[in-house]
């Protein structure tokens, strides 16, 4: 079952809460370049192996491995250097900066490491830093509000501000926490629009949902996560057709 | 006057209507293509925000601390030592705000490095040479050093944490200073320069034999004028670094830190050395006012460690309006030009300056104003402070871009202020 | 070994008053989220109760008796407190105990201070930022303790236990050990009403059905809004009582040291220290970390102690702070993420 090129491997990592297994034998493979979903019903632990795979839940026994180094137990500004990149199910911004400054801060961490004082240094010096952020900006069509505080922003908008602030960092992995959550239908189609337009960047992607009409829309491959367990792995087609996750997902919450 | 800055720098023309506006919807016409057009570059891209306002600002702000022996003549403030301590107070707010202002850490203990600084000059005084120059240095170094130690204990934690630490530490100094250090601090009576301490510099100089020892800078007695212009001077070096701060990559990381700080650390960054340093330039920033403080007047007091005095500069910097420029030092000029004059005022002043009321009101009226002057003076402090926390937690500052706005028009939103 | 043990109860009334300031910086930090920089000064206020107590009940009457004369020849003053002269021997009697008439008195006055505090101020305060909360509070120290000031001066002024709990007694004796163990009667008494107001709290808390709803607030405040409970009703009933106690172990702690208008500032400091070290949120943890640093200071003013690092006594407390932090930022008893940010 090993994967060739994973970037990420999870290996039989074991997680329990006072006395609740939250998640038990979880092996995980992603793939470079690939979009990996892992989708389960309300409780399945999807949002604990998430915080695992990013080192702010130790794991009780297993490992988390990216680019052949262990994560567990990592901070998360050293899991960000490493390459790792993450949008949260609510937005996470710089709601008191500008747009602009938003993405900047990330592209000064990619370039300039996890600390460096750079006290009497005009920030207009930095063209490299400028460019890159109002590049990405322009592509995620947030170009004409790059002087606006962040804060004023609509939610999609904001989402889309966080997803800019995770590109402009050219992460090898990007972790989405329900992208979609609380969207409207079109918002949501939005959001896959724009999700499926930076695929060709040849980015990895983690993404945890539980609409399945986006894990259809944007999955190479789905990991069905139930009471803590992969209870299937495959295609989207493949994880269709599975008995088992109808049942215990399709069934289950729809 | 603000601390983003790049939310004023107007658009200019080509930004308006340049690529990006064209840009704007495409994205979601043809759903997923990417624009390859690349934003404007070189002298095309507009600054972040006009640098020549900034030097505009400094010019204005060096001006008006010029000037102040002139402008303050009709406020009756314009004499020395008053304006002395506009200056050294407006230093400390200044400091305070780097670390108040841009990461949002609120220290209760800031008055800890100022007395420190006043202890550190004095000493320089008493072993160096009454040259200001090594007091200045030694007060910010040594208020910087205990800023590291203080600060690196104190940043482990986050907001009423830290606020309660740095308070415990300044008390703990503050304790200390009155006893165990006395061999030190000189305890109540205070430090003071003495006609025969040792002063190796000046004795190499043979300069050390002074009838009535004070500060001086090759030659020139700190005191009155002089010790206004020396500390003018530090004030406007003190505002320049300030603004550099504000407008560098880290002032923007402090600014980063103060609104989403788990987000700071998932972008990759670690925000304690970044905190630290904020709260190290703010100690230094403590440190010269305290040293600039012993400049003036050759004494240092461990009442200066108490924590009014902290809470004291964390109401200057809020009445001016926390995270702007200039809104600590109008803090600091308005708290000491009313504690000026609200301690000064006696019941007999207060008397004649009540002359207008009629006679059977007058003692109603003095009654109830009596007790905010003189040695009152720290009730309205506390009054203010309420009143200010309570209805304008924004500041001066902010209070006047409201205004400005009211009379430009209102709606827009990236009002200059 | 006798200094030892008199030490240990020195330390306890000291400690009785961290914790009883600690407890109630607890209980407003952990039900009503709001962190109360003007807590000491209701520690000071309650101490001032049992001043006022103590100076209305000594309010006295002077007559003068024309057929003694002084060595001035002029007429001798006779001065009898008013209580004495209405009321009699009991009059006397209470004069005397003016410190437990004190204890009525403070608990309706401070009870009135919190619920005035409460409702006037702290109530517009919940939302917003806790910087802007400890500032708010931090003014209102300054003017509580101006107002003392203005009022009563900046002297401390001493006010007595009654006379026959003002001696020491050896406890040495009433422990059964042989040994003799100077102990003065009233620090006694202060550490038994700690308890007993400790006490008091914790079975409100732990035995009543209002007490119990205030505690699941601490835990999880949302939950408990959305069961439909008035909860603003008892955010102010806790203030009220958290004020009571903290004025409650001002007003008896005025025979131990004489209070003056910046008492509550000290006390501040040191309870909040008490309750980081504690673990915030934690109501034992206060309690226990109270005593706990209220000992440990004591034996380190120990002339043996001083003498091997002077000026312990002075920072053993912020040193203790620091390794807690250090080592267990989250206090000895604290649940986790309880007042972060």
């Amino acid at each position: 079952m090993a994967v060739e090129n994973a970037v990420l491997t999870v290996a039989d990592v074991q997680k329990s809460f006072g006395g609740l297994r939250a998640l038990s034998e979880i092996d995980l493979q992603i793939e470079r370049g690939k979009t990996h979903a892992i989708i389960g019903p309300n409780g399945a632990g999807k949002s604990t192996l998430l915080n695992v795979c990013v080192g702010r839940i130790p794991p009780d026994e297993g490992a988390v491995v990216f680019k052949g180094q262990v994560i567990t137990g990592k901070k998360p500004h050293e899991i960000n250097q490493m390459g790792i990149a993450r949008v949260f199910q609510t937005p996470e911004i710089f709601a008191d900066l500008t747009v602009l400054q938003n993405v900047m801060v990330p592209a000064y961490a990619k370039r300039d490491g996890a600390v460096k004082f750079t006290l009497f240094h005009g920030m207009d010096k930095d063209t490299d830093i400028r460019l890159e952020a109002e590049q990405i900006l322009m592509d995620l069509g947030l170009a004409d509000k790059r002087h606006d505080d962040a804060d004023s922003m609509s939610r999609g908008d904001k989402r889309r501000l966080e997803l800019a602030m995770c590109l402009v960092q050219h992460p090898d992995l990007l972790l989405l926490d329900e992208p979609t959550a609380g969207m409207s239908r079109l918002d949501t189609n939005r959001t896959i629009d724009l999700l499926k337009s930076i695929k060709e960047r040849g980015m990895t992607k983690v993404i945890i949902e539980h609409d399945m009409h986006v894990v259809f829309s944007l999955a190479d491959k789905v990991s069905v996560l139930a009471q803590g367990r992969i209870i299937a792995e495959g295609t989207p087609d493949e994880v269709r057709a599975n008995p088992k996750v109808q049942e215990a997902y399709l069934g289950g919450a729809h | 006057m603000d601390t983003t800055p790049s939310k004023n720098a107007p658009l200019s023309e080509t930004e308006r209507v340049g690529p990006a506006a064209k840009e704007k919807s495409v994205f979601y016409r043809t759903s997923g293509r990417i624009a390859t057009q690349l934003p404007p570059r070189g002298p095309e891209m507009a600054p972040l925000w006009p640098p020549k306002a900034d030097i505009f600002m400094t010019i204005v702000f060096s001006a008006v601390v010029l000037t102040m022996p002139l402008w303050l003549q009709p406020f009756g403030a314009a004499y020395p030592d008053l304006m002395q301590r506009f200056a050294i107070f407006g230093i400390f707010a200044i400091g305070f705000n780097i670390l108040f202002g841009l990461t949002g850490y609120l220290s209760f203990g800031h008055a800890a490095f100022l007395g420190v600084g006043s202890y550190a000059a004095v000493w320089s005084f008493k072993l160096f040479s009454l040259n200001i120059i090594p007091a200045i240095i030694m007060a910010v170094v040594i208020a910087g050093a205990l800023a590291v130690a203080i600060g690196f204990v104190s940043l482990r934690r986050s907001g009423i944490y830290f606020s309660i630490l740095t308070l415990a530490f300044a008390q703990m100094c503050y304790n200390l200073a009155y006893s165990v250090l006395t061999p030190i601090t000189n305890g109540e009576t205070g430090l003071r320069v003495l006609s025969d301490d040792p002063r190796i510099i000046d004795a190499i100089f043979g300069t050390n034999e002074v009838p009535v020892p004070r500060a001086e800078l090759f030659g020139i007695s700190m005191q009155g004028m002089p010790g206004f212009w020396t500390s003018a001077v530090f004030l406007i070096a003190a505002f320049v670094v300030a603004l550099l701060i504000t407008r560098s990559p880290f002032g923007m990381m402090l600014r980063g830190i103060k609104s989403n700080q788990v987000r700071m650390s998932y972008v990759g960054f670690n925000t304690r050395p970044y905190t630290l340093m904020a709260f190290v330039i703010s100690g230094m920033y403590a440190g010269l006012a305290g040293g600039l403080l012993a400049v003036v007047d050759p004494l240092a007091g461990a009442e200066r460690m108490q924590w009014t005095a902290s809470g004291e500069v964390v109401l200057m910097t809020i009445l001016g309006g926390a995270g702007t420029l200039l809104g600590p030092f109008l803090g600091a000029v308005l708290i000491k030009y009313f504690e000026n004059i609200f301690s000064a005022l006696g019941d007999t002043t207060l008397r004649s300056m009540l002359e207008f009321i009629p006679e059977g009101l007058r003692d109603t009226a003095i009654a109830i104003i009596s007790p905010f002057v003189g040695d009152g003076w720290h009730l309205t402090l506390g009054v203010l402070f309420m009143l200010v926390v309570i209805f304008m937690p924004g500041g001066l500052i902010e209070g006047f871009r409201r205004i400005g706005r009211l009379f430009t028009g209102g709606g827009r939103k990236k009002e200059n202020g | 070994m006798d200094a030892l043990i008199a030490q240990f109860l020195n330390g306890l009334d000291k400690g009785a008053a961290y914790a009883l300031i600690a407890l109630g910086l607890t209980l407003t930090f952990g039900t009503l989220g709001v962190v109360n920089f003007a807590h000491g000064a209701l520690f000071m206020l309650g101490a001032f109760c049992a001043v006022l107590t103590a100076q209305v009940l000594s309010l006295e009457s002077v007559t003068l008796d024309p057929t003694k004369l002084t060595p001035w020849g002029t007429p001798t003053e006779i001065r009898t407190t008013y209580a004495e002269l209405y009321l009699g021997d009991f009059g006397a009697f209470i004069t005397d105990y003016s410190i437990f008439i004190a204890v009525l008195v403070t608990i309706p006055i401070m009870l009135a201070i919190g619920f005035a505090m409460e409702r006037g101020l702290i109530r517009y305060f919940y939302k917003r930022p806790h910087a802007e909360q400890i500032l708010v509070t931090f003014g209102l120290a300054i003017v509580l303790s101006e107002i003392i000031k203005a009022s009563f001066g900046a002297n401390p002024i001493p006010v007595s236990a009654p006379e026959a709990l003002r001696g020491s007694a050896d406890i040495g004796a009433f422990l059964g050990l042989d040994m003799f163990i100077n102990y003065p009667i009233w620090r006694l008494v202060y550490f038994l009403a700690a308890a007993i107001i400790i006490a008091a709290v914790f079975a409100f808390l732990n035995l009543t059905t209002y007490g119990m709803v205030v505690r699941a607030g601490m835990q999880d405040r949302d939950t408990v809004q959305l069961l439909g409970i008035n909860i603003n009703r008892r955010f102010t009933l806790v203030f009220g009582i958290a004020a009571a106690v903290a004025g409650l172990a001002g007003a008896l702690y005025t025979p131990i040291v004489p209070p003056h208008y910046n008492l509550g500032m000290e006390f501040l400091v040191l309870s909040f220290v008490v309750v980081v070290v504690g673990g915030m949120g934690s109501l034992s943890g206060a309690v226990a970390a109270g005593f706990l640093l209220g000992i440990v200071q004591s034996f380190a003013s120990l002339a043996e102690v001083k003498a091997i690092i002077p000026g312990i006594d002075q920072i053993i407390i912020y040193l203790i702070a620091v390794v807690v932090l250090l080592t267990r930022p989250r206090g000895l008893l604290g649940r986790k993420g309880v007042m972060e940010s």
